[in-house]
């Protein structure tokens, strides 16, 4: 295996300003083993020149069809175009975004070349594979954009002042919608102090909007959400109710609110319609919305994609749908790092050889198309995404299934049970009829027997928590050898006299120390 | 010499011992049920000391005072967390007094045979008894007493390692001498040796070889058990104090003795039973030492552990409705049960639910954890078993563990090749979250990787128990 070859081409999409590679990953690919290769004016809208990738060892080429020529592995932003799937072959890995579920012709398209196609926008959503996550780091970017888009059309201060010239009143932002995008919006709009309120339907990351300092903004609704972690951290379809209870809070805080971040995107469906016209109406000219699913629709459909728009009452909508490429320096930066990583995990040994393992859940779910197959969509991961699926209950056993175990319990129960007393008759049977045995022996032995018997039966019925107590007192009442050593003391003989008196002692101590420790022990115990 | 009065009141003690064992079924009338030990007891010795023991009796009586005076100094000065060493050092006592009550035996054989032949002369209430015997009755005697001896200084010296290596004064890894179970064999079958040649009046020597014999496997036995494992090893030695004290009731023919003794032995034999159980284990694996070799590769553990810090979990536990905690040895290590009762008490002050899962082997002793906790004054109805919450834990918001390791390890239950495969275990990361309070990155004493640790709703409160719950409740009001 030859060592591979990373190439970034220049995107064709119109107006795209990221590039999948950058100087620094360029570098740290290298250390990898990897050879990097760039477009000419692949990075120049990024910032990055090429003399810069030049300086960090990328070779430059001029055009795309040296570019793919050269490469063995090509890293994309953008989707591919047709003239780009034009140059894949067999030999050929692209990583890119993909969104194979929209793009099923085009898939089929790069199935057909054999190449080995990586979706960036595939990657699981598990610890594991946080640093691969492009989408998220696209969306912590788009949330942060989105807030100096606002404010940037908002006539205002977002921080309260109280000026020589006058009272400011601080800006009030509602973001809905707490993904990454969103939780990057309700930060950057605290940290320039903007009054905060969050909305998401899944209720349990009000912590973490909280955490980020602004304020959930709860319904008034009661109603079993299914636990986001079900659905691999995303946000699920709602109830109608549940949609009418949300729109009803969202009227009521529309003619309050200066700043609408709306981020609500639900997996492979259209966005939801979240503020609508009404609420629009309602609002005070100047008050600004940035809507981050303007590519899906929109959360208010008077958006128009990739434009800014304003209302008849002065509400400003913006529905750009390139945030990232609108921070080309700081995203490319990102993904190329998010690339790099998936690179490595690639190449496991660090030799600069692929090894595309289809066993590895991130490798296998992020892959497309390999060998000329497509493998979308993928199969669940091994490991559960964010948090483990609740477990199926058992099936419930029919009355008779319940009888005939209890039945078969029961039989095993006597039969162990008469095998055990068969067993210790014969035993005791066996050794009364040793010959010359002494019936003072075996009376004792009777009492013995009939102790352990006892003393099993007890026993099983001691609370588990009195554990320690109960061996407390037995120990205590183990003592009991005292009894042995006062009936000794009396004896002419010295030494027999000493030890006796010596176990009467460390015995005492026993019963004392054990006894009183029990009592400290349960006087604790106490019910609430 | 016959003693009626004696042994109608043996008989009321015995009584009153069962009822005292039996009594421990319930927090409540456990109460009682240690009263029923004490006048029990006071029963036996008294009517000792009025009938065979009244040789000596003010002598006895001193002697009783003085063990009295240093029980209760041990029983008041001893901290609950400490509980278990002290309940290993007193069955070493129990031990050591089986083995001179059984020397005793012997002699007064000896003084008897030898006055029997004209030969000196020696008098008190069990020589007497011991006159009386046919020639078979004294050999069953020193099987009796053989028997009595023999378990005495294993309890004695496992006692005393057990002890040890609970107060961490012997390092508590499982240690052996080079040689391992050979060893132990070969010293049981001495033992076997010395017993049939002492059974056949080859002298008192053969006792005392036998008793080192016996104190050697001790010894050895208890050094091969690792730390985890003492729960099993303090119930067992308890089970064997019992059985000696049996066995020298046999060769005293006191039935009381035998009585209590076997109640002891079968007490302590059913709780290590209970705690092998709950650990999936066999009884003789555990004895034997250490853990099965693992059958083949351990799975990997997958993803990385993730840190939090106090203002995380304070924030968690603010949102939480119902909160399970697991407290385990490392809780009893940092003494941080007081800690642990004030977080309980302000944080169901705020209406959330709150609950203790105890697993039956937590801790170094049985029903260690529950004590504990009782002492923090944490009421008793919110401690649950294993069993009784297990299932809550999907509907649990926040699981809080607190210094346990192997109990809520999710390989016994995922990993037919883990050492502990099939060990029944807290299910605490079917809860929402998890924080693990733990002092560092290490494995617990069993030794292997926890995949709680790096399950993604775990997170990992680093830092002594008692220092990080201090923290936490800065921040909880």
């Amino acid at each position: 295996m030859k060592h591979v070859k990373i190439g970034a081409p220049k995107e064709l999409f119109e107006g795209e300003a990221r590039v999948a590679l950058t100087p620094d990953s360029a570098r740290q690919l290298q250390k990898l083993g990897h050879e990097c290769v760039v477009e000419s004016g692949a990075g120049a809208m990024a910032g990055f020149t090429d003399t810069a990738y030049a300086e960090a060892g990328v070779e430059v080429v001029p055009d795309g069809a040296a570019l793919f020529a050269a490469s063995d592995v090509i890293a994309k932003v953008r989707p591919p175009e047709e003239a780009e799937i034009a140059y894949l072959d067999d030999s050929k890995t692209l990583i890119s975004f993909f969104y194979p579920a929209a793009n099923g012709d085009l898939m089929e398209r790069a199935k057909e070349t054999g190449a080995t196609v990586v979706a960036m926008d595939m990657v699981p959503r598990i610890s594991r594979a946080q640093k691969m996550d492009a989408l998220s780091s696209m969306a912590n970017i788009a949330g942060y954009r989105a807030v100096i888009e606002a404010g940037n059309n908002f006539g205002r201060f977002f921080t309260g002042q109280v000026t020589a010239a006058g009272k400011v009143p601080p800006a009030k932002v509602l973001v809905v919608g707490a993904g990454v995008a969103g939780l990057a919006a309700i930060g950057t709009s605290t940290s320039l102090g903007a009054i905060t309120y969050a909305f998401d339907v899944r209720p349990e990351v009000a912590e973490q909007v909280e955490s980020m300092g602004a304020e959930f903004v709860f319904l008034d609704f009661e109603e079993e959400q299914q636990d986001g972690a079900a659905t691999g951290g995303y946000a699920s379809v709602s109830s109608p109710e549940f949609a009418a209870a949300q729109l009803a809070k969202f009227r009521e805080l529309a003619p309050d609110i200066d700043i609408v971040i709306t981020t609500a995107l639900i997996p492979n469906r259209e966005a939801p319609e979240l503020w609508t016209p009404d609420m629009v109406a309602s609002m005070k000219p100047g008050s600004v919305i940035v809507d981050l699913a303007a590519e899906r629709g929109g959360n208010c459909k008077l958006t128009v994609a990739d434009e800014k728009i304003v209302t008849e009452n002065g509400v400003t909508i913006i529905g750009y749908t390139d945030f990232p490429s609108r921070m080309a320096t700081q995203s490319s930066t990102l993904y190329a790092t998010n690339i790099r990583h998936m690179m490595a995990d690639l190449t496991p040994e660090k030799d600069g050889v692929i090894n595309h393992d289809m066993e590895d859940d991130v490798i296998r779910g992020a892959t497309i198309a390999h060998e000329g197959a497509i493998t979308f969509p993928p199969p669940p991961p091994k490991v559960a995404a964010i948090a483990a699926k609740s477990q199926e209950k058992p099936k419930e056993k029919t009355p008779e299934e319940l009888k005939a175990e209890e039945a078969a319990a029961f039989k095993a129960q006597t039969r162990s049970q008469v095998t055990m007393l068969v067993a210790g008759a014969a035993l005791i049977l066996g050794l009364g009829a040793i010959p010359g045995m002494p019936a003072s022996f075996m009376q004792h032995f009777i009492v013995f027997v009939l102790s352990v018997f006892i003393g099993f039966q007890v026993i099983w019925n001691v609370a588990h928590s009195l554990h320690t107590p109960l061996m407390a007192v037995t120990n205590a009442i183990s003592s009991i050898i005292i009894l042995g050593a006062l009936i000794q003391v009396g004896s002419s003989s010295y030494l027999v006299t000493v030890l006796a008196a010596a176990g009467i002692f460390m015995a005492a101590v026993n019963i004392f120390g054990g006894f009183l420790v029990t009592r400290r022990m349960l006087a604790m115990f106490q019910k609430s | 010499m016959d003693f009626g009065f004696t042994i109608a009141a043996y008989v009321v003690a015995a009584v009153l011992f069962i009822l005292s064992l039996g009594g421990l079924s319930g927090q409540e009338s456990a109460k009682r049920a240690v009263w029923y030990g004490i006048v029990g007891m006071a029963i036996a010795v008294i009517a000792t000391l009025t009938g065979p023991g009244q040789g000596l009796w003010l002598a006895s009586l001193i002697l009783i005072g003085l063990g009295a005076g240093v029980g209760y100094q041990l029983a008041t000065k001893v901290q609950m967390t400490q509980m278990p060493e002290l309940v290993a050092i007193m069955h070493s006592l129990v031990g050591l007094a089986a083995v001179f009550v059984g020397f005793n035996a012997d002699l007064t054989i000896l003084g008897v045979e030898a006055m029997k032949a004209g030969d000196g002369e020696i008098t008190g209430t069990f020589a007497a008894l011991v006159a009386k015997k046919t020639p078979i009755e004294i050999t069953i005697l020193r099987v009796e007493l053989v028997l009595g001896v023999w378990i005495g200084a294993v309890t004695f010296t496992g006692s005393v390692i057990a002890y040890g290596k609970l107060a961490g004064k012997v390092d508590s890894a499982a240690k052996q001498l080079p040689g391992g179970h050979l060893l132990n064999a070969a010293a049981a079958a001495l033992s076997v040796l010395l017993m049939l040649m002492y059974l056949n009046g080859a002298g008192s020597w053969t006792l005392v070889l036998l008793t080192l014999a016996a104190l050697f496997i001790g010894y050895h036995l208890i050094m091969g058990i690792g730390g985890a494992d003492m729960p099993v090893v303090v119930s067992m030695l308890n089970s064997y104090s019992g059985w000696a004290a049996a066995a020298i009731g046999f060769s005293l023919g006191n039935d009381l003795l035998i009585v209590v003794g076997a109640l002891v032995g079968s007490s302590g034999a059913i709780l290590s039973y209970i705690m092998c159980k709950a650990m999936n284990r066999a009884f003789v694996s555990v004895i034997l030492g250490g853990f099965g070799g693992a059958s083949g590769e351990q799975m990997a553990v997958e993803g990385e552990q993730v840190a939090i810090d106090a203002d995380g979990v304070a924030a968690a536990l603010d949102e939480a409705d119902s909160i399970v905690i697991i407290p385990g040895y490392g809780m009893a290590v940092a003494q941080a049960q007081q800690n642990v009762a004030e977080l309980t008490r302000r944080l169901r002050a705020k209406g959330k639910e709150v609950r203790f899962a105890i697993h039956p082997v937590a801790g170094r002793l049985p029903g260690h954890m529950n004590v504990l906790l009782a002492e923090a004054k944490v009421p008793y109805d919110i401690v649950l078993e294993m069993d009784e919450i297990n299932d809550d834990f999907p509907e649990t918001d926040v699981s809080i563990v607190i210094g346990s390791n192997d109990i809520v390890n999710p390989a016994a239950q995922d990993d037919p090749n883990s050492p502990i495969a099939g060990m029944p275990v807290l299910e605490c990361w079917k809860s929402k979250q998890v924080f693990v309070s733990k002092r560092g990155q290490g494995t617990g004493y069993s030794g292997i990787e926890n995949p709680l640790f790096f399950k993604d709703n775990t997170r990992m409160f680093y830092g002594d128990a008692k220092k990080s719950l201090d923290d936490l409740l800065q921040r909880i009001t």
